[in-house]
């Protein structure tokens, strides 16, 4: 694992290659298993990854809670012009050709995991719908082959520990900003080299995602992954997106990619106890928060 | 640690610290049992101790007792299963201190007339950290095929087990010593690239110095 995004773009440019090929390599450099099963595992994930995102999309599922399910077909049927009950739709939607696909497979895999379903932790369960989001459409809008996939999850597994290292992957630890932001930079760098960016606009693309991101609270209606958790996997995979056009039109963030990470992990640090995945602050201390929590899981208003 | 760490694991939702982190720790608190616990008092600080239903971390640490991977489907009725196989759990939430990381746990599993106490961490996206176990300030992250010996606090002990591992060729990637007081019990954490096979762990469990020797699995890259 690497360090530092530093270290990662100066080896990818030293040894003229791509950021997946030394962060393969020195992930090969550390543990037992060789480059095929490496390979073999991700592409066992990537399969996870699409049946989850299939399962959401029937729509059929709901959470043990009752408070999440069915989002992601609804939006998609809209999406197509089929209505199912939205406004406007036929006129297609103003998130794109892109995005729109984007935000049903967002909705879907978070919907299964609120479900108990089967999912890929990419960095973590409650940030599990961003990278299956991205790479599954870019598989579809733009034609990437599976292998161009698997690089793509490399890239992304390396600027993940980056974040481990510098910051957190943890809500609890880092509030949502370690947690969604993780995932949306982990799949901004990724989506910056599938489409041919050089390994500096990797870089720039995660501090270009995570500067969007900063300070985001953790904040989930009775501790469940369910509200806001749901539909801020789909904010950070917009954010991502954005930042990796940003990026592949050669515009650079001032701040390097390590020093956002650093701020990043400080304001984690200061975050209160509430806004840190305890479901005591923000969005889950609401009123209607606190009635939603009580209808679910019983008790009484605090 | 891996890549493959990170983007994963494969997991039944919904949160990989408060559901498949949680399990890992269950599984390390029932290795150390050497099965299916009969019994076992759950502490949940922090995040863990406000949130754990919600977030299925009651049914995690029933599975990672029972044995269960992360993905395992069952892990959805794992209280029930519990009650099955026998296994009494009782959780509470408990204030582990100021300073101890949100989502910690502390496990007391009985089997056999056997104890073992564990405490331990889930630090996010399925990686945990174990602390304590028996009252011993350890520090693993399951990242290796581990081996827990306790031994009485005599000269020769290491010598002994490193020199058991030498002549079959086993290959120590890692080796810790430590004892709470002089004189006591002392704890060898010996980990290992490779799973550490029956007849080696039997010639180990044969020394007459030892209390106990118990293998902990590798739980990532």
């Amino acid at each position: 694992m690497f360090g530092s995004m530093a270290e990662m773009v100066q080896r990818a440019r030293d040894a003229g290659t791509s950021c997946w090929r030394v962060v393969l390599d020195e992930d090969l450099s550390q543990i037992t298993l060789g480059e095929d099963e490496v390979l073999g595992t991700l592409r066992s994930r990537l399969a996870t990854m699409r049946e989850a995102v299939a399962l959401g999309l029937e729509g059929k599922t709901t959470s043990l809670s009752g408070l999440s399910g069915g989002g992601a077909h609804r939006f998609r049927d809209w999406s197509r012009g089929a209505g199912g009950g939205g406004e406007g739709g036929e006129r297609g939607p103003l998130s794109g050709p892109f995005c729109a696909p984007m935000i049903a497979r967002a909705l879907a895999t978070m919907e299964i995991n609120a479900a108990m379903g089967r999912i890929v932790a990419s960095p973590t369960a409650g940030s599990a719908g961003i990278l299956p989001a991205i790479f599954l459409t870019l598989e579809e809008v733009r034609g990437i082959d599976e292998e161009t996939l698997l690089r793509g999850l490399i890239t992304a597994g390396g600027i993940g520990g980056v974040f481990r290292a510098r910051a957190s992957l943890s809500g609890a630890e880092g509030g949502c900003q370690a947690e969604t932001g993780s995932a949306a930079a982990m799949a901004a760098g990724a989506v910056v080299e599938m489409l041919g960016g050089a390994p500096a606009m990797v870089s720039e693309a995660v501090s270009f995602t995570i500067q969007g991101m900063l300070g985001l609270i953790c904040d989930p209606l009775g501790g469940l992954v369910e509200i806001p958790c749901i539909t801020r996997n789909v904010s950070a995979a917009m954010q991502a997106v954005a930042a990796a056009d940003m990026a592949l039109a050669g515009l650079t963030f001032p701040i390097p990619a390590d020093e956002v990470l650093d701020v990043m992990g400080e304001i984690g640090r200061e975050l209160p106890e509430r806004y840190r995945e305890t479901g005591l602050g923000g969005l889950a201390a609401t009123p209607t928060g606190q009635l939603l929590k009580i209808q679910v899981m019983g008790g009484e208003l605090a | 640690m891996s890549i493959l760490d990170i983007i994963g694991p494969e997991m039944v939702g919904p949160s990989s610290s408060h559901t498949a982190g949680a399990l890992r720790l269950a599984r390390v608190a029932r290795s150390l049992v050497g099965g299916t616990p009969e019994r076992a008092r759950v502490g949940l600080h922090g995040s863990f101790g406000k949130t754990y239903k919600g977030h299925g971390t009651d049914r995690a640490v029933a599975a990672g007792l029972l044995g269960f991977e992360p993905d395992d489907p069952r892990i959805v009725a794992a209280l029930h299963l519990a009650g099955k196989e026998g296994l009494e759990l009782h959780f509470e939430e408990a204030n582990l201190g100021e300073k101890m990381h949100p989502n910690t746990l502390r496990i007391v599993a009985e089997r056999s007339g056997e104890e073992a106490e564990l405490l331990g961490s889930s630090v996010g996206g399925g990686f945990i950290e174990v602390s304590r176990i028996d009252g011993y300030p350890v520090l693993l992250h399951g990242e290796y095929h581990t081996l827990m010996v306790v031994a009485d606090d005599i000269p020769g002990t290491v010598a002994a087990v490193t020199q058991l591992f030498a002549e079959r060729s086993v290959n120590l990637a890692y080796m810790e010593v430590r004892r709470k007081r002089k004189g006591e019990r002392a704890l060898m954490i010996l980990q290992f690239d490779q799973p550490l096979d029956a007849t080696a762990l039997a010639e180990i469990r044969a020394f007459p110095w030892l209390h106990s020797a118990r293998p902990i699995p590798k739980l990532v890259q």
